[in-house]
């Protein structure tokens, strides 16, 4: 038989697999990896150091494009930061609505790791399912804020504006004729609650169909029962949160243990795995996806009975309507001040934390006194989980890194930030 | 919550007595301790069951430079009238010697009591050193490189301290408030040498929005909305 080496192997940076710009140095020994050394920063855009040239908020917009799947989530964790250092609440509607918009990102987030992540690992078809129910998520993204992708909609002291009353409507093409836009409209006749609540009311059956393809599938139980376990201890040590936590089996989740906005008044519940393997932290993820869906629910119910203002009728801190603007010498001097200098923060720092649907988020912010951040140092869940990739990879084979990277649900607009 | 951050505080007070320095601010703790103390204070806040701080969150560098310097007046108007543009200012390298110009912040989380505490560690800017946590918390292996990485703090007994943002062959610590926003050089494709070359870079610095620091404008955001002052 003849002598085989250890050799070195490159993955990535362009890769299909690696989620983006990740490289990996892989020393192998045969197909088995000794040691995996990933390579971060090909997307580093210094969006801490930018921030810190910028008035509070403008750098809203940024927080969007930390992680690009879950854009809403990420603008909750800086605003939070900054209300509590205004000591400033945003009105109970627009917390409400934060929280229907973060689970509905959760959900948006989950199916892009969902369909990612079997796409990896040799499944098609649940690619194409997810992507067609992200399509609605996304339209109720553009429906509230103008944009599908980077929002910026929450702003301190709430959120930008109301649900609207009406949806965007389809219209015939030369491509689409009146009949086939008329059925894409079906749904889209009332406002966006009514949107939200048909997408609701279809989710759990479209989660059904996913988990017919692949909870029992043996393909997919092969490529993930026993690969990348983590057990409660190690996930502590490595910093881990949200899924990859609560798949090693500790129940943490800071929308129960430290609630924010108006989690604490609703009904849900915390799935927790057993072998803190792939397949479990995959059963998480799906369970996530229909509580999520209960807690839209719940939110849909509350904000159609409950009008109200969405934002505070602080000056210093949102802007004036534009009819007052336009009439009021006042509200036009607080318009012009908060667009260019913005606002000042006391001195202090504060580190505040919100359930992102990859971990915990952390934003820690230092202010000096400033309209501008002193210092603003994001905590990115994905980045904790990618730093163990040595760890969980060892002594399992090549094609099982693929199933490891996709089940960290690694994205590297947050990693590299 | 309060009811644990005022039992943490206690505990804290009581178990180290001077080596630390609590506060509490925005109802969240803030220990301030010495450099030497690192190891041991970090180890007993892992295993002694009053703190059972399990996990480390977050681990980071600040750079205390240009603390609370303004670029705009808006106190006093000078002979010409309060000033209006303005420039790019070039922050003076410091000459040395500031004791307190860099701090380490760990960020750990109890999942026992549900409770968080922030520790801090003042860095001279001379010899920013501090002990590693890796030994205690695996998790804080990629923080410190990236502390290491974008502000030159280097942590003893880390077992790979190497660059991880930043692209490979950088000179500089990016985040050091003494490094300039648009950076030092820039990159390009040169067609005649047929590889990717480094200049210096050609574009020049901005301040679009000037640092105003107005000690009265606090007041009016969190409670004074009176419609007496207009800025």
């Amino acid at each position: 038989m003849p002598e085989i080496k250890n050799y070195t192997l490159n993955f990535g940076p362009q890769h299909p697999s690696a989620h983006g710009v990740l490289r990996l140095v892989l020393e192998m020994d045969g197909e088995t990896i000794e040691r995996a050394d990933p390579h971060i920063g090909l997307l580093h855009r210094a969006t801490e150091k930018l921030a810190e040239s910028k008035p509070y908020n403008q750098s809203i917009p940024y927080m969007d494009r930390l992680d690009y799947v879950s854009m809403m989530c990420n603008e909750h964790g800086y605003v939070l930061a900054l209300e509590r250092m205004l000591g400033v609440e945003a009105p109970e509607r627009a917390q409400y609505i934060r929280v229907m918009f973060d689970e509905i990102t959760r959900i948006l987030n989950h199916l892009m790791w969902l369909g990612a992540h079997a796409l990896d690992i040799g499944a098609m078809t649940i690619f194409l399912y997810a992507f067609r129910e992200r399509e609605d998520l996304m339209d109720m993204y553009e429906a509230v804020s103008g944009a599908r992708m980077h929002a910026a909609y929450y702003r301190p002291g709430g959120v930008y504006r109301d649900l609207p009353g009406s949806m965007p409507q389809y219209e015939a093409s030369k491509w689409h004729s009146q009949k086939e836009v008329d059925v894409k409209n079906s749904n889209r006749q009332g406002s966006l609650l009514d949107f939200v609540e048909d997408f609701v009311q279809r989710f759990p059956k479209c989660v059904d169909e996913y988990e017919t393809l692949l909870t029992d599938n043996r393909i997919w139980k092969q490529r993930t029962v026993d690969i990348g376990v983590v057990s409660p201890e190690r996930a502590l040590q490595l910093g881990f949160t949200g899924p990859m936590l609560r798949g090693s089996g500790i129940e943490w989740d800071l929308r129960k243990k430290q609630p924010y906005a108006v989690y604490d008044k609703l009904d849900f519940d915390i799935p927790v795995g057993l072998t803190g393997d792939s397949y479990d932290r995959y059963l998480v993820r799906i369970e996530e996806m229909r509580q999520s869906n209960n807690i839209i629910k719940q939110c849909i119910k509350w904000l159609r009975e409950n009008p109200g203002p969405v934002m505070l009728d602080n000056h210093k801190l949102t802007p004036p309507d534009r009819e007052h603007m336009k009439g009021d010498m006042e509200s036009l001097i607080h318009h012009f001040k908060l667009f260019t200098e913005g606002y000042a923060l006391p001195e202090g720092e504060v580190y505040s934390a919100v359930e992102h649907p990859k971990g915990e988020f952390g934003v820690y912010l230092v202010s000096d006194g400033s309209n501008k951040p002193y210092r603003l140092k994001i905590r990115a869940p994905g980045f904790a989980h990618i730093s163990s990739l040595n760890e969980m990879t060892q002594g399992h084979m090549l094609a099982d890194v693929v199933a490891i990277i996709g089940t960290q649900d690694i994205v590297f607009g947050e990693v590299d930030r | 919550m309060s009811d644990a951050v005022d039992k943490l505080v206690a505990c804290l007070q009581d178990r180290f007595g001077r080596a630390i320095s609590v506060g509490v601010a925005f109802s969240e703790v803030t220990a301030e301790i010495a450099a030497k103390d690192v190891l041991a204070t970090c180890t007993a806040l892992r295993d002694e069951a009053d703190f059972a701080f399990a996990q480390l969150s977050d681990l980071c560098a600040v750079d205390y430079l240009t603390f609370g310097q303004a670029e705009w007046e808006t106190t006093g108007a000078t002979g010409s009238g309060f000033s209006r543009g303005v420039d790019e200012r070039e922050v003076t390298p410091s000459t040395g010697g500031n004791e307190r110009r860099f701090a380490v912040v760990y960020h750990l989380l109890s999942i026992t009591h549900n409770v968080r505490l922030r520790l801090k560690v003042y860095l001279n800017e001379d010899e920013p050193i501090v002990d590693s946590v890796v030994p205690i918390w695996t998790g804080a292996d990629w923080f410190e490189r990236e502390a290491f990485d974008l502000y030159g703090v280097m942590f003893t007994g880390h077992p790979d301290l190497r660059r991880l943002l930043t692209d490979y062959g950088f000179i500089g610590h990016p985040f050091r408030k003494d490094f300039p926003l648009i950076g030092n050089v820039e990159m390009r494709y040169d067609a005649e040498k047929r590889r990717v070359i480094y200049e210096p870079v050609s574009i020049t610095p901005r301040t679009l929005v000037p640092k105003v620091i107005r000690e009265d404008q606090v007041d009016h955001l969190t409670g004074n909305q009176g419609g007496s002052h207009n800025a």
